[in-house]
C-alpha cells in the first residue's frame, strides 16, 4: 500500500442533506469563500443551504456555481456531507471521488464497502484523532459545544421559572438548580449555558481532571468520597468499578430530589449509554423538572428517555432529541464548514490535494482508500497522552530567600558598622561629616524613591540622570585653575555635564507632558 | 565646609550663604524625587528639580569662579546639546538616551577626578583624600564605558548576546586587585603629581572593566543593568563629592546611587533573580538553559487579523499586555486607536505592565503615554492578575518571557518563580509575534500551544492596523 495518494481535486461539491429532520448544511457561505482561497471550485446542490438559513445567492455571492443534486454527484471531486451517505447516495458518486462527512465506520461496515466497492474514497469526519493538533477539525467537538449549548436552551423552553433568581417586587424567585453529569466537551457548553443563564449549577464526572475547567466556569464540582480515575483513552471516560457506581448513582439519588433540571451526557463510543438515572429517581424530582438526555442516540442515560421523543413522566419532562446541532442549523452547519475548511487546508489544498498515511490525522480520519476499507486505522502510540498532574503552582523563592538575605543583610550591616568605627578611629572630622551627610542622604533616597509607582520609573530615572548632572559644580570649582591642562578636563566635564542637565530635566518634563487621564 | 580648591578670587557671595544654597538644592532635589512618586504631583517634582540645579549653579557661579569666558560658553553648548537631544529623541530610544546620559557623569566624575589631583600641585596629600579621588575616577570609568556599551547593546549596534569569557569572574577580580595593590598603593604614597601614571592605568582598567561587566549580560536584563548603571552614576557623583568636599555632590549622589539601587532591586525582583544573578551569570549559562519539559507541546492556531477584530467586538472585557515587541514595531499608537474603538463601543480596555517589560523600568508606560493612552487604564502586574479571569480577551503584544505559565507551572524551567502575568487565565488570548522564535531566556512557551491561545504572526503594527480597520 502506497503511504501517499495524489489525487487531483478541482471541483467540491457541497449536495444538500437528505435525512429526515436534518436542518445543517456541510459548509457555510463564509467556508465557501475559504475553499475558494485554497484553491478549489465550489459547486452547491440548489437550496442546500435553505434549512439553514443560507440561500443559494449568498452561496453564489461567495463565488460558488448552484446545480441540481445530480451534476453534483456526478461531477465533484470531493463530496462534503455532514451525515453518512445513504442507500444510493453513495452509486451517485463518480468513480475516484472523494466524500468526506460523518461516517460512523464502527457500525457502518457495509457503507464502507459500498464505498470501496464504488472506489469512493472516504474521510471519517467522526474519525479524526483527538490530539491536540487536530483539534480545529475536530467535528464531533464542534457540535458537541452545539448540543451542549442547545440543550440547555431546550430545557429553559420547559422549564416554568427563570433560571436566575432575582427578588422583584412582587417576591423572591429562587434560582433554578441545574445538575450536568459529564464534563466533556458538550457538558462543558452546557455548563457555561446555564451559569451565564443564571442558574446555580453543579456537575459531576468520573475525571477529576475536569474539576478545574468545570469550576473555572463558576459550577460546583461534585465529589464522591472516593478514589477513582475515570480518565480513558481518546479524551473519553473509561467504564468505572462497581463500587465506584455505586457511590455515583447513590450521589445521583440525593441530587435528583434536590434539582431542577438535569443534563446527562455520558456517551461512550460505540456502546449502549450507561443508565444513570433510574425511574425512582425521576419520580422524586420536583414536578415541572426537565431532564435533557444527550446520550439518547445510546439508548439514554435515563432509564425513561425515548430517543428522538419528548415524554412527560411522573411530572418531569424528559428531552431524548438525537438532533440537537441540527437544531441550531446556521451555527453548526459554520462551525463544521471551519473544521471540513482545516481538514481541506491540511491535505494540501487543491493543488496538492493528497491522502499521505504518515500523517497521523489523515491516517486516522481516512477510512476508504483506493477501493480498499483502511479502517480502523493501525494502533499507534496512545492517542492522547494521560493529562500530565499539574503541579502545585510554584511559590516564588522569596520565602528561603528572605530569611537567608535577612541573615545575611544582618550580617552586612554589623560589618558595615564596625568598618564606620574603626573609620571614626583614624579619620579626621571633616571626612566624618561627610560620611554622616552621605549616609543619611542614602537612607533619605530610599525612602523617598521606594513610593515611586512603577508608571513613573523611566521618568524618575530622567530626573535621576538630571540631578546627577550636579557633577557639574566639581567642573566649575577647577575651571578657574591656572593649569592648563585642568582647565581642559574641567571644561569637558562642565560641558558633558551641563548637557546631562538640560536634557535630563527636558526629556522628563516632555514625558510628563504625555500621561494624561 | 566647602572648599574651593582653585578659586583665586574673592567669592561673590558669603561662604555660609553658599552652604546654605548648597543645602536648598540639596532639599529640593529631594522634594523632585518625592513628586516622581506620583502622577499628579510629578510635574512639579521636576520643575524642584529644576530650581534646585539652579540654584546650586547660579552659587556656584557667584562663588568666586574666573574664567567665565571659557566655562559660559561651554555651559551654553552643553545646555543646547541637552536641549536638542531631549527634544529629538523618539520615546522607543528613550534607554539609550538614559544610558548615554550615565555615561557623561561617570566620564564627568573621571575627568573631575583627575583634574582634581593635577590641581592639587605639590602640596602634600592626606590618604583619605587620595583614596578618595581613585575611588571617584575608579566608579566613574566603571560607569562611564559601562553605559557606552549598554547603549550600543539597547542601540543594536552592539550584539545583545552576553559576551562570555571564560574566567571572567577572575578576569574581574584580578583588574580590581591590581587597582589596589600595586597601582592603588603606589599612587598613594606618591608626592606632588607622581601618582598620575598610576592614576591613568587604574582610570584604563577601570575602563575596561565596566566595557566587560556589562558586555557579559544579555539584552533583556537591560532594565537591570540601566538602573544599576543609573546606581553607579549617582556613587561616582557622591565620591566625588567627598574629593571636593563639597556636601552637595555627596548628598545628590547619594539619592541618584539609592533611587538606581532600588530600581534595581525592583527590576531582579520581578524576574525573580538576585541582582548578582544577573551581573555575573546571565541566562544561558546555567544548565537549564536548555528548554526543559523537551518535547512541543502540541500545535498552535493561527488566527487572522479578521478574526481577532472580530473577537475584539464581541469580547467585554480586553487586555492588552505590551512587551518589547510593541516599542520594537512602534505599534503603541496603533493599540491606543484599537483601544479608543473599543471603548467607544463600550468594551473594557485595560493594559497590564510587567516591571521588566521593554528594556527600561516604566518604558512601557512612557510609550503608552506618549500614544496618549491614558494611565488610569494602564495596570502593573500585581494590580490586573487577578482580574485576568474574567477577562474575556488578553491581546499580547510582542511580549514572551513575562507571560509564559512554565515560570508558575514548572519547577525545572530557567525561568521558574519568575512573577508573570497570567495571561492564559483569561477566556481567550491572542498573541501577536513575528514567529515562532522562544523568547530572551531561550524557554518555550507554553502559552502559545493553549487550547484559549490564537496566535496572529506578523509585524505588530502591520497586524495591528488591520485589525483597526476591521474594527472600523
Amino acid at each position: 500500500m502506497p503511504l501517499v495518494l495524489s489525487i487531483e481535486i478541482v471541483l467540491i461539491g457541497i449536495p444538500k442533506e437528505i435525512a429526515a429532520r436534518e436542518c445543517r448544511v456541510a459548509a457555510a457561505p463564509e467556508n465557501v469563500a475559504k475553499f475558494i482561497k485554497l484553491g478549489f471550485e465550489v459547486a452547491v446542490e440548489t437550496g442546500a443551504g435553505q434549512a439553514a438559513k443560507f440561500p443559494d445567492a449568498l452561496y453564489e455571492e461567495a463565488g460558488a456555481t448552484v446545480l441540481s443534486a445530480a451534476e453534483i454527484w456526478a461531477k465533484a471531486d470531493i463530496l462534503l456531507k455532514i451525515r453518512p451517505p445513504q442507500e444510493g447516495e453513495v452509486e451517485l458518486a463518480r468513480e475516484g471521488a472523494t466524500l468526506i462527512s460523518l461516517i460512523q465506520p464502527a457500525q457502518n461496515g457495509d457503507l464502507l464497502e459500498r464505498l470501496a466497492k464504488r472506489r469512493v474514497n472516504a474521510i471519517a469526519m467522526d474519525a479524526v484523532p483527538r490530539i491536540s493538533r487536530a483539534q480545529s477539525m475536530d467535528a464531533l467537538s464542534s457540535m458537541a459545544n452545539i448540543a451542549g449549548y442547545r440543550a440547555m436552551v431546550e430545557a429553559a423552553g420547559e422549564f416554568g421559572r427563570f433560571f436566575t433568581g432575582q427578588i422583584t417586587a412582587a417576591g423572591r424567585v429562587p434560582p433554578a438548580r441545574v445538575l450536568v453529569i459529564g464534563a466533556g466537551v458538550a457538558g462543558l457548553s452546557a455548563i457555561g449555558t446555564a451559569v451565564k443563564l443564571g442558574a446555580i449549577v453543579r456537575a459531576f464526572d468520573t475525571r477529576p481532571t475536569v474539576r478545574d475547567e468545570v469550576r473555572s466556569m463558576g459550577a460546583e464540582f461534585l465529589e464522591l468520597e472516593f478514589e477513582e480515575d475515570g480518565t480513558g483513552e481518546g479524551g473519553y471516560a473509561k467504564v468505572m468499578s462497581q463500587e465506584f457506581i455505586e457511590a455515583e448513582m447513590k450521589l445521583f439519588a440525593e441530587q435528583a430530589a434536590e434539582v431542577d433540571i438535569i443534563v446527562t451526557t455520558a456517551m461512550i463510543p460505540g456502546k449502549k449509554s450507561p443508565v444513570l438515572i433510574t425511574g425512582e429517581m425521576v419520580r422524586s424530582m420536583k414536578d415541572g423538572s426537565v431532564i435533557v438526555d444527550l446520550a439518547a442516540e445510546g439508548g439514554g442515560n435515563c432509564e425513561l428517555t425515548r430517543p428522538n421523543e419528548r415524554v412527560v413522566e411522573h411530572g418531569v419532562t424528559l428531552l431524548g432529541y438525537t438532533d440537537l446541532p441540527s437544531r441550531l442549523p446556521t451555527q453548526s452547519s459554520t462551525l463544521y464548514g471551519n473544521n471540513l475548511v482545516k481538514l481541506l487546508g491540511l491535505l494540501g489544498g487543491a493543488g496538492e490535494f493528497k491522502l499521505d498515511f504518515e500523517d497521523e490525522i489523515v491516517r486516522g480520519a481516512t477510512v476508504v482508500r483506493d477501493g480498499e476499507i483502511t479502517w480502523p486505522p493501525p494502533q499507534t502510540a496512545a492517542p492522547s497522552p494521560p493529562p500530565k498532574p499539574k503541579p502545585p503552582a510554584l511559590q516564588p523563592r522569596e520565602a528561603g530567600e528572605a530569611k537567608g538575605s535577612s541573615a545575611l543583610s544582618g550580617i552586612l550591616l554589623g560589618i558595615a558598622c564596625l568598618l564606620l568605627l574603626a573609620l571614626g578611629w583614624g579619620s579626621g572630622t571633616e571626612f566624618l561629616d561627610q560620611l554622616t551627610v552621605f549616609t543619611l542622604s542614602c537612607f533619605v533616597g530610599y525612602m523617598v524613591v521606594w513610593n515611586v509607582t512603577p508608571a513613573l520609573h523611566t521618568p524618575l530615572m530622567s530626573v535621576t540622570n538630571a540631578i546627577s548632572g550636579i557633577i557639574v559644580i566639581g567642573g566649575m570649582l577647577f575651571i578657574s585653575s591656572s593649569n592648563q591642562a585642568v582647565q581642559i578636563l574641567s571644561g569637558v566635564a562642565v560641558l558633558i555635564a551641563t548637557i546631562n542637565v538640560a536634557g535630563g530635566f527636558r526629556v522628563t518634563q516632555r514625558m510628563l507632558k504625555m500621561f494624561r487621564k | 565646609m566647602i572648599t574651593l580648591a582653585a578659586t583665586q578670587h574673592p567669592p561673590l557671595i558669603p561662604a555660609g550663604l553658599l552652604t546654605m544654597a548648597y543645602l536648598v538644592a540639596g532639599l529640593l532635589f529631594v522634594l523632585s524625587l518625592g513628586g516622581l512618586s506620583q502622577q499628579e504631583t510629578a510635574k512639579r517634582g521636576n520643575v524642584y528639580g529644576i530650581i534646585g540645579m539652579t540654584i546650586a549653579i547660579a552659587a556656584t557661579l557667584l562663588s568666586g569662579i574666573t574664567n567665565f569666558a571659557w566655562l559660559i560658553p561651554l555651559m551654553v553648548i552643553g545646555a543646547f546639546i541637552g536641549m536638542v537631544l531631549a527634544k529629538r529623541v523618539e520615546m522607543t530610544s528613550m534607554p539609550e538616551l538614559v544610558a548615554m546620559l550615565h555615561s557623561f557623569v561617570g566620564l564627568a566624575a573621571v575627568l573631575v577626578g583627575l583634574a582634581s589631583y593635577l590641581n592639587h600641585g605639590d602640596a602634600a596629600h592626606e590618604m583619605v583624600h587620595q583614596i578618595e579621588i581613585l575611588l571617584g575616577v575608579f566608579i566613574g570609568g566603571v560607569t562611564f564605558t559601562g553605559s557606552i556599551v549598554a547603549f550600543g547593546k539597547l542601540r543594536g549596534s552592539i550584539g545583545s548576546k552576553p559576551l562570555l569569557l571564560p574566567g571572567r569572574h577572575m578576569a574581574n577580580a584580578a583588574l580590581v586587585l591590581v587597582c589596589i595593590w600595586p597601582l592603588g598603593v603606589q599612587f598613594i604614597g606618591a608626592e606632588g603629581t607622581g601618582g598620575l601614571t598610576a592614576l591613568i592605568i587604574v582610570t584604563v582598567i577601570s575602563f575596561v572593566l565596566g566595557m566587560h561587566l556589562i558586555m557579559a549580560i544579555g539584552g533583556a536584563d537591560m532594565p537591570v543593568v540601566v538602573s544599576m548603571l543609573n546606581s553607579y552614576s549617582g556613587w561616582a557623583a557622591a565620591a566625588s563629592g567627598f574629593m571636593l568636599d563639597n556636601n552637595l555632590l555627596i548628598i545628590t549622589g547619594a539619592l541618584v546611587g539609592s533611587s538606581g539601587a532600588i530600581l534595581s532591586y525592583i527590576m531582579c525582583r520581578a524576574m525573580n533573580r538576585s541582582l548578582a544573578n544577573v551581573i555575573f551569570g546571565g541566562f544561558g549559562t546555567t544548565a537549564g538553559a536548555t528548554p526543559v519539559g523537551g518535547e512541543q507541546q502540541g500545535t498552535v492556531t493561527e488566527t487572522s487579523a479578521e478574526e481577532v477584530a472580530g473577537m475584539m467586538d464581541d469580547a467585554g472585557s480586553v487586555v492588552f499586555v505590551p512587551g518589547y515587541g510593541m516599542a520594537v514595531a512602534q505599534a503603541q499608537h496603533v493599540i491606543h486607536e484599537i483601544s479608543e474603538t473599543l471603548r467607544g463601543k463600550g468594551v473594557e480596555v485595560r493594559f497590564a505592565i510587567h516591571p521588566v517589560a521593554g528594556r527600561l523600568p516604566g518604558h512601557m508606560n512612557v510609550l503608552l503615554a506618549e500614544a496618549r493612552v491614558p494611565y488610569d487604564i494602564v495596570f502593573e502586574m500585581d494590580e490586573i492578575n487577578e482580574d485576568l479571569p474574567e477577562t474575556d480577551l488578553v491581546v499580547v503584544v510582542g511580549a514572551n518571557d513575562i507571560v509564559n505559565p512554565s515560570a508558575l507551572e514548572d519547577a525545572a524551567s530557567p525561568i521558574a518563580g519568575m512573577p508573570v502575568i497570567e495571561a492564559w487565565t483569561a477566556r481567550t488570548v491572542v498573541a501577536l509575534k513575528r514567529s515562532m522564535a522562544a523568547g530572551y531566556s531561550g524557554v518555550e512557551n507554553p502559552l502559545y500551544f493553549r487550547e484559549n491561545t490564537r496566535m496572529l504572526f506578523g509585524d505588530a503594527k502591520e497586524t495591528l492596523t488591520a485589525v483597526s480597520e476591521k474594527l472600523g
